[in-house]
């Protein structure tokens, strides 16, 4: 049934400063017609001491507009400090932790209540039973996935009672490295990188070299150009059975964006008319939903607009 | 201390023979499907060829691992799970495994089958791999190209399971199986086809005095009409990101480490691992004799020889990528 799909919030993937971002929350939890919001820091463990403190505080005001809180894990762990973090985030028993990284299930005793990221591998119905069994309530499949391996897991996951999510907003997480591209173009190493990627609050467009717009570069993290838009689908995957939907955030009026998809759920725009409004939202974006139909990620398939229309 | 273990690449069962006659401890190759991460055009082996070249290869002392690395797609577990029942069948010495619903299947369906972790599952502290030792029964872990010879000894020391690490070939510079810059560009996914930038989608157009390089819709590179045009290969391109316009992800260089084999002999390493099973056999034949040379040299404490395989390399450079520190 469509109108009982959630909407998730993801966590900010940017490097904003510490009073953007906990304006960014407050203004969430008080205005956003979202049901659950995972927050932490996903793409570099060097930003979190900058908002550490805000945390709590963020997570008390979501809870009190009545929002589920999931804590969001690091995607890459390697350094002792990004594995201390993570064994640090497993001891919160109060919230629901979103898994990025499956060194977290070491952390996390098997059968406690779990979510799992996006940026972890499940393909198929294999690993999502077996990620049940540890516990999963809350899966976000990888953006990657065509609307058949979606439909299926969709059905594997109310099988299993958990929640089936996709990615419905926002630039698309393609790749995540050891190695630091803001710093790299900057010509600072890593390890000084003086947070460059703070400069650029929705990531630094890379574009070709005959100026198309093609990827986007966030730190170690690489994402989409266009913005990832299932605003067309929601209709096919909610039928499919998917529901949830999975809002990343943008340095744009993300209370208006979650109003759309709230409203296209709740059928009281139709899908090319939410699509219309997202785009005057964002004039410069582009919009991809190519995964979904087993195409190119960069792609718009504008047919599927058609079939829901 | 114990020579390293050489594992080697083999497309094909020919390469296979030219690697176990050039001196490879250990060959590993996969089935020709979607099962494995190399799903190339005239690449990897029928059921026949991978029971021949296991008999083969064990009759001449050397070990055989079966890469089923890809993510088995929803609704059509089979074809994965039928890899894993053959692979032991077969004699295999060990199947290379990345996704979690696999690894317990073999775990539970083929118990006495050794599994080792691929690269591809992107393990890359001491604690991520003692969840896959301690859950599945893992006995080795590819370790992702993303780490220093420091962090690597580091993860020995809090480990029980071998660790096999890269030593020549393609340099992957994002995090291996969690990368779909292809799929981006492409449709086809390392994780989901088994293929990366593949050549059914790469084009070359002449523009003037240049030859632009393409992949899919995109524009990867731009080279000089009479200039050697790299493979676009999607992470290695040139692109313009702010003022910088150049490699924004990585130059066209491969991975050599083979200065560094003592270092990693030292660090606890049980395996090195040699990339590249869509080359050709002769290609195999020399990265494996010149690295047998190299493993043997390091065992009786000799130096060994730098840069002897520039020749088979991208561009010509090479590089010991996130080996060394500054690479990030």
């Amino acid at each position: 049934m469509a109108g009982q799909a959630l909407l998730t919030l993801g966590p900010v993937l940017f490097n904003w400063p510490v009073e953007k971002w906990a304006d960014f929350y407050a203004r969430i939890a008080d205005e956003a017609p979202v049901d659950r919001v995972c927050l932490g820091e996903v793409v570099c463990s060097k930003r979190l001491p900058f908002y550490n403190d805000v945390i709590s505080e963020a997570v008390e005001r979501l809870e009190a507009a009545g929002k589920e809180v999931v804590l969001s894990s690091l995607a890459l762990i390697t350094l002792p400090r990004e594995r201390k973090a993570g064994a640090g985030l497993a001891k919160d028993e109060e919230h629901v932790i979103e898994v990025n990284d499956l060194t977290m299930l070491r952390y996390l005793e098997p059968g406690r209540k779990i979510a799992v990221g996006p940026l972890v591998n499940v393909y198929n119905e294999g690993t999502l039973s077996w990620l049940a069994g540890r516990g999963a309530k809350h899966v976000c499949l990888p953006p990657e996935l065509p609307i058949a391996s979606v439909e299926s897991l969709a059905k594997a996951g109310a099988a299993l009672d958990l929640d089936t999510e996709v990615w419905a907003f926002g630039r698309v997480p393609l790749a995540i490295s050891g190695r630091c591209y803001h710093a790299r173009i900057h010509k600072v190493s890593k390890d000084s990188c003086q947070f460059v990627c703070g400069l650029d609050a929705d990531g630094l467009p890379v574009k070709t070299l005959d100026g198309g717009d093609f990827l986007a570069i966030n730190g170690v993290q690489t994402l989409s150009f266009a913005y990832g838009s299932a605003l067309g689908e929601l209709d096919i995957l909610t039928q499919a059975g998917v529901n949830s939907f999975r809002l990343s955030p943008h340095d744009c009026d993300m209370v208006a964006v979650a109003e759309l998809y709230r409203q296209r759920l709740d059928r009281k725009i139709s899908g090319d008319e939410a699509q219309a409004n997202l785009a005057a939202l964002l004039p410069e974006a582009e919009f991809a939903n190519g995964f979904l139909f087993g195409d190119y990620g960069a792609e718009m398939v504008k047919k599927a607009e058609r079939q829901v229309a | 201390m114990n020579p390293l273990e050489l594992v080697c690449p083999a497309g094909t069962p020919a390469a296979l023979r030219a690697a176990v006659e050039a001196g490879a401890d250990t060959v590993y190759c996969g089935f020709r499907d979607e099962t494995n991460a190399r799903n190339f055009p005239g690449l990897n082996f029928s059921r026949t060829e991978m029971e021949e070249s296991i008999d083969y290869a064990h009759r001449r002392g050397s070990k055989v691992l079966v890469a089923i690395n890809t993510f088995p797609r929803a609704g059509a577990p089979e074809l994965w799970r039928a890899a894993v029942d053959d692979a032991a069948r077969f004699g295999a010495d060990a199947v290379i495994l990345a996704d979690v619903g696999l690894l317990d299947y073999a775990a539970n369906h083929q118990p006495g089958l050794r599994r080792h972790l691929s690269v591809q599952a992107a393990a890359a502290n001491p604690d991520a791999i003692n969840f896959y030792a301690e859950t599945f029964g893992v006995r080795r872990v590819v370790l992702p190209r993303v780490l220093t010879v420091q962090e690597i000894a580091a993860i020995n020391r809090e480990i029980e399971c071998e660790t096999e690490v890269f030593v020549f070939g393609g340099l992957c510079v994002m995090a291996e199986g969690r990368c779909a810059l292809s799929a981006y560009a492409t449709g086809r996914s390392p994780n989901m086809n088994g293929a990366c930038s593949p050549a059914s989608h790469v084009h070359y157009k002449e523009e003037g005095s240049e030859l632009v390089c393409g992949l899919g819709d995109f524009t990867i590179n731009r080279v000089k009409k009479d200039a050697p045009a790299p493979y676009p290969t999607l992470c290695k391109g040139c692109f313009q990101a702010g003022d910088y316009q150049g490699h924004v992800f990585e130059d066209p260089a491969s991975l050599d480490a083979a200065t560094l084999i003592t270092e990693f002999a030292s660090a606890g390493v049980t395996a090195l691992k040699i990339e590249g099973r869509q080359r050709s056999r002769s290609y195999t034949k020399a990265v494996v004799h010149t690295f047998r040379k190299a493993v043997e040299a390091q065992a009786k404490g000799l130096p060994i020889m730098a840069n002897e395989l520039k020749r088979l390399t991208e561009g010509q450079t090479t590089t010991s990528g996130a080996y060394s520190k500054t690479w990030r």
